[in-house]
């Protein structure tokens, strides 16, 4: 079990600040939600935790050591992300792009051993592309895509993840079969999600950005009321109890 | 894994045949199983008598087998090269002219043989070469490098650019030379050719072709990383601007290498890793070696139609990369539904 901070994190460009001194943290086991609109620095945010974008200011830490100071290998076999870029058309087959959540276990001129083999298998298998192994991975479909990603990302073994838009792509039982599969894991996991009814099913806290600032932060019936939404969004939303989930249920009125 | 082996099995025997070929056929035909004879006999003289006239051991040992040995050498080369290079600016149309470099070379190797500048004695055009792609290679690194980090696309912009620059500098030294013989020897060199080659002369191509070639093999692993993209490559540890850098460099170097005794010989550094794709699937650890294999039989096999097409005449082996694997690559990519 890990935990996730950030610490003040700000990224300015061009004089602006995209994320403004924002921080936040995921405690062992906890999956967190990041919702807000477009343009809030959801995903820049979560650019500075996979070590895709370094802070301007700020430090991002993995159980408390610096994510930008650790050795590339000994971070990636701690956090994995699912990005929403994607491999370019290479032939690379689905078990290539999922062998590669294995480089940071792997050493030069060594091929896959055991270990690497059965990562690969378990990860395939649950996220049901087993069958799609030898396939192209540019000719699958986009929900296709989205599954071997989170496979290539499982098969890294982290103990934090974090993923942007992982439901992206996906038909509804995927979308909750993504979320589920994450929590059924049991990692530490940070999810920037659009739909706020899947953030307050399957996040234990939620945090909410706007203009690259934290606005909000807690549990999503604490956080998610229709004052919120509506300051935030600019909807008129209605958040009740959902009588046969017990989840928050929010509809956004017309 | 058991097709792998076959392509890999076929492409051997592929290169046996081709490379007996390159050193029996020529201006003076030699049966094939004498050429293995006659290097038999070099190796181990008790083995094979000698019943052939001298000559045909001069030109087997002497001349023939160097030739085919570069040209399999910077076939292997040139296409290790353009796959790495592919994976590295993760785009299938890279080859390694588009680091600038065999531009470089090609001014270097002008200025000596139109200006007549002679420094370094019988290897001024070599040395030229190598230091003219030497310098194109800086230029790029520190015009991709300026403003903080490299990029893909200024990479590529920062190398074609140049690559259009230094080219149209070797044109214009060739077009105002005045001298037309050597205005002709200026060209002949820019489109490639592995006469005149010696055992000499093989060395050092060969030892940094073998030396990069393990190298790449060693980061197949990043440059598979490389092709997940930019983002997902540094989530996955990869420090992706410092390997981009050390790739660079060692592409660069090694395309240098081979410019300053092949020439720039176009084509084969694009084609091949194209082809060793469809064959085996983009997984640099599988894909690396293919690619050298293929790329050293489709040279020799260049070369030996070059020299032979014409006879006596040669055809400088860069018209004929393109002549021949164009539409040959064509073909493949219509049949195989590539793109």
């Amino acid at each position: 079990m890990s935990e996730l901070c950030t610490e003040s994190v700000t990224v300015l460009a061009g004089g602006r600040a995209l994320v403004d001194a924002v921080s936040l943290r995921a405690g062992p086991g906890e999956v967190l939600g990041l919702v807000g609109p477009n343009g809030a620095g959801k995903s820049t945010l979560l650019r500075t935790c996979y070590r895709a974008l370094r802070p301007t200011s700020g430090r991002v830490l993995l159980d408390g050591e610096d994510v930008w100071r650790m050795p590339g290998r000994r971070f990636a076999r701690g956090l994995a992300a699912v990005l929403q870029e994607t491999p370019a058309d290479f032939q690379l087959t689905v078990r290539d792009v999922v062998l590669m959540g294995r480089a940071p276990y792997q050493r030069a001129f060594h091929g896959e051993g055991r270990e690497d083999r059965q990562a690969v298998g378990t990860a395939l298998e649950a996220l049901g592309v087993a069958e799609l192994a030898e396939r192209r991975f540019d000719r699958l479909s986009g929900g296709e895509k989205q599954r071997v990603l989170i496979a290539r990302a499982l098969a890294q073994q982290p103990s934090v993840m974090v993923l942007d838009e992982p439901t992206n792509h996906l038909d509804l039982r995927h979308q909750l079969d993504a979320l589920l599969l994450v929590r059924k894991l049991g990692v530490t996991a940070v999810i920037a999600l659009h739909d706020l009814n899947l953030a307050a099913a399957f996040c234990d806290r939620v945090c909410v950005l706007r203009g690259g600032r934290l606005l909000a932060a807690g549990t999503p019936e604490a956080v998610l009321t229709p004052r919120l939404i509506a300051d935030v969004y600019g909807v008129a939303a209605e958040a009740t109890r959902h009588p046969r989930t017990g989840k928050l249920n929010i509809v956004v009125l017309p | 894994m058991t097709r792998y082996w076959s392509v890999v099995a076929g492409l051997l025997v592929l290169l046996f045949a081709v490379a007996t070929f390159g050193v029996a056929l020529g201006s003076v035909a030699v049966p094939p199983g004498q050429v293995w004879r006659i290097l038999l006999h070099r190796l181990a003289p008790p083995l094979v008598g000698a019943d052939w006239p001298q000559v045909r051991d001069t030109i087997v040992v002497g001349v023939r087998l160097p030739r085919v040995l570069l040209g399999g050498t910077v076939g292997a080369g040139l296409s290790v090269c353009g796959m790495a290079l592919q994976a590295l600016v993760r785009n299938p149309l890279a080859d390694p002219a588009l680091l600038g470099v065999s531009s470089g070379a090609s001014v270097g190797a002008v200025l000596v043989v139109v200006c007549g500048v002679t420094l370094f004695g019988q290897y001024s055009l070599s040395a030229a070469a190598f230091l003219g792609g030497l310098v194109a290679l800086l230029v790029v690194y520190a015009l991709a490098r300026s403003g903080g980090r490299m990029t893909t696309v200024r990479l590529i912009l920062a190398g074609v650019a140049t690559a259009q620059v230094l080219s149209a500098v070797a044109s214009l030294l060739i077009v105002t030379s005045g001298q037309p013989q050597q205005a002709q020897a200026a060209l002949q060199w820019m489109l490639g050719g592995l006469g005149g080659t010696g055992w000499d002369g093989l060395w050092l191509p060969a030892v940094a072709v073998l030396a990069g070639t393990v190298v790449l093999l060693g980061t197949a692993r990043q440059l598979n990383l490389l092709l997940a993209g930019e983002e997902a490559a540094a989530a996955l540890g990869l420090d992706v601007g410092r390997f981009r850098g050390l790739l660079f460099v060692l592409c660069a170097l090694l395309t240098g290498v081979m410019v300053a005794v092949s020439g720039a010989i176009g084509f084969v550094g694009l084609m091949m890793p194209h082809i060793t794709r469809l064959l085996v699937g983009a997984n640099h650890r599988r894909a690396l070696p293919v690619a050298a294999l293929l790329g050293a039989v489709f040279l020799i096999a260049a070369d030996l139609l070059a020299r032979t097409v014409i006879r006596p005449e040669e055809i400088p082996v860069g018209i004929v990369t393109a002549l021949v694997g164009g539409p040959a690559f064509l073909w493949l990519m219509y049949r195989r539904g590539l793109a």
